[in-house]
């Protein structure tokens, strides 16, 4: 094989392993929004709070990892239970944009308290994965990035299947078609939204945890967030698939953007991207469209 | 009497947003097993009493101001939207409000949450495609793409999967065919006769409201102007002329008339 090609493989394996992660953190976002329509920017810094929380049960507490990452996870979700009974369902009813600003606002706040209980200099998480790299083939690939690639394939795939076959995942989409309709069902909306939110901000710590020990933690690690933004809104708000096909196209051409064309091109590539998108289908390339009856 | 009434609504009075009433001291009571007619036209509050008794009002920013809703002797005053439901009291709305994205056997499935809690038999869809064998053959179908009268059946099969005990009918005719219309009304009175269910039927066609309910009342302006049973509604001369659009002889009528079954209202409220 020739080394040009070996190289593109491999550059493409680390793509898709980042992808992985952008479709995992785009998963949160698509959750949360399909049961309350709320574009809920904090995801972004729910993430960054479960890479620290991580870092303080396992290097804080000396917590074992397979203890830490749990925890953390949990508390990702307690925090989007919180946040959604608190704050959100007061809210409910009111102009989105002003839901929408409330959720930016909270990131805010998440990153300045992240700064002043662990300080603003970026960290490392305690390696919890063996660095030995992992060989497909001739090509390498890392093994922090596998490992995520693994996970958030499964976890998405186990999504994929829940929203198809299970009760709940009928009970979202219900609620998110209709909320007046879902309530005369018999479905419990207001619970149907803190599930939603639990379940996103947990996906979403969840991928901080990998995300920080792969690269590293620092409260400015949010802006990762931003790209699965552009994943959910290329691939539809709504749309699972969606975030899984386009976080993994995200991350290849964000791989092959940096590799091939250098560092600085990686947000012009993709925004560009997200501009084009939404320039040919206003809705997402996965997402619904309303139905028009003739 | 009371034993016997699954709902008892005494006196309510409604605002919208704190300023615009909607309901004006409205009473009446629904008798276990009957299919009861509530008519009126448009604006008269008839949707708005639907709202009051699933407690939906929340929703709109509407609130009770004064009276009592009773459901099975029970008062529903506080009692969560899906509660109610769960407790036996289905809402199908104005507009069949069904799932378009989803298809049509999951929104059957989505209303089998209103059997949490009770217990009893598994949901029974094949009862539903009995009644409506359309359904049968598109239960895989967005629900969507479904013709208008599909969805009003499926609205209603809703409603039969979660087995209440009374179901609140908002316009089943709107927007179909006079066909249709028969088509969906002769159903309503079978579900009634076959499984029990009482039925509150709001319409603005009152011909066939009247047709199939064994009890009336005629409301106006958030109030209730004329109440009775069916057949003395149907022969009584007002509700032939201004509510069956049958002028009973005389061609020719002059506002003058008008005004006399207004002021006739007026003494009966």
């Amino acid at each position: 094989m020739s080394g040009d090609l070996l190289f593109f493989i491999e550059i493409s394996l680390a793509g898709l392993g980042s992808g992985a992660l952008l479709a995992l953190t785009a998963l949160a976002f698509v959750l949360i929004y399909k049961a309350t329509r709320v574009v809920n920017l904090a995801v972004s810094e729910v993430l960054m709070l479960g890479g620290y929380l991580f870092f303080a049960f396992a290097a804080g507490l000396g917590l074992s990892a397979w203890v830490a990452l749990p925890l953390s996870i949990l508390g990702g979700g307690l925090l989007g239970g919180i946040v959604e009974r608190g704050v959100i369902r007061p809210m409910l009813g009111e102009n989105p944009i002003s839901v929408f600003m409330v959720t930016v606002g909270l990131g805010s706040i998440l990153v300045g308290m992240a700064e002043l209980i662990w300080g603003a200099e970026p960290k490392s998480l305690p390696a919890f994965i063996s660095t030995t790299p992992l060989f497909l083939g001739e090509a390498y690939v890392s093994r922090k990035i596998a490992v995520a690639f693994v996970v958030a394939g499964v976890t998405i795939s186990v999504f994929l299947a829940l929203f198809r076959f299970w009760r709940g995942g009928v009970a979202l989409r219900a609620t998110a078609t209709d909320q007046a309709a879902a309530y005369s069902c018999g479905i419990n909306v207001p619970g149907v939204f803190s599930v939603a939110w639990i379940v996103g901000c947990a996906t979403a710590a969840g991928a901080g945890v990998l995300l920080g020990a792969i690269g590293g933690i620092s409260t400015t690690m949010g802006v990762f967030g931003l790209s699965a933004l552009v994943v959910v809104i290329v691939g539809g708000l709504d749309s699972i698939l969606g975030a899984l096909i386009g976080g993994l196209a995200l991350g290849l051409i964000q791989s092959w953007a940096s590799t091939y064309l250098g560092g600085e091109y990686t947000s012009v590539v993709t925004f560009g991207l997200l501009i084009v998108a939404m320039m040919i289908r206003p809705y997402g390339l996965f997402g619904t469209h309303e139905i028009e009856r003739l | 009497m009371t034993a016997e009434t699954i709902l008892e609504i005494e006196n309510i009075e409604l605002t919208y947003k704190g300023s615009i009433q909607a309901l004006r001291g409205l009473s009446l009571k629904v008798p276990k097993g009957q299919i009861v007619a509530l008519l009126g036209s448009n604006g008269a509050g008839k949707s708005s009493t639907l709202k009051a008794v699933s407690n939906l009002l929340s929703l709109e920013n509407g609130e009770l101001t004064a009276g009592r809703i009773r459901f099975n002797g029970k008062d529903t005053a506080g009692l969560s939207p899906h509660a109610l439901v769960r407790s036996g009291l289905f809402h199908v709305m104005e507009g069949r409000r069904i799932f378009e994205d989803l298809t049509v056997e999951e929104n059957l499935v989505a209303a089998t949450y209103a059997l949490t809690g009770r217990g009893g038999a598994p949901a029974d869809f094949e009862q539903v495609y009995d009644y409506f064998p359309r359904l049968k053959e598109r239960r895989h179908n967005r629900a969507g793409y479904l013709s208008g009268g599909e969805q009003q059946m499926l609205a209603i099969g809703r409603a039969l999967v979660a087995r209440p005990s009374l179901i609140l009918l908002d316009e089943p005719s709107l927007g179909l065919s006079p066909l249709l219309v028969e088509e969906i009304f002769t159903i309503i009175a079978h579900i009634n006769r076959e499984t029990g269910v009482s039925m509150l039927l709001v319409e603005q066609n009152a011909a066939v409201a009247l047709a199939i309910s064994q009890f009336g009342y005629i409301m106006e302006n958030g109030r209730i102007q004329l109440d009775g049973p069916t057949e003395r509604l149907m022969a009584d001369d007002d509700v032939r002329e201004f509510y069956l659009g049958q002028s009973g002889g005389a061609e020719n009528r002059s506002f003058r008339d008008i005004k006399h079954y207004k002021r006739r209202k007026r003494w009966l409220s």
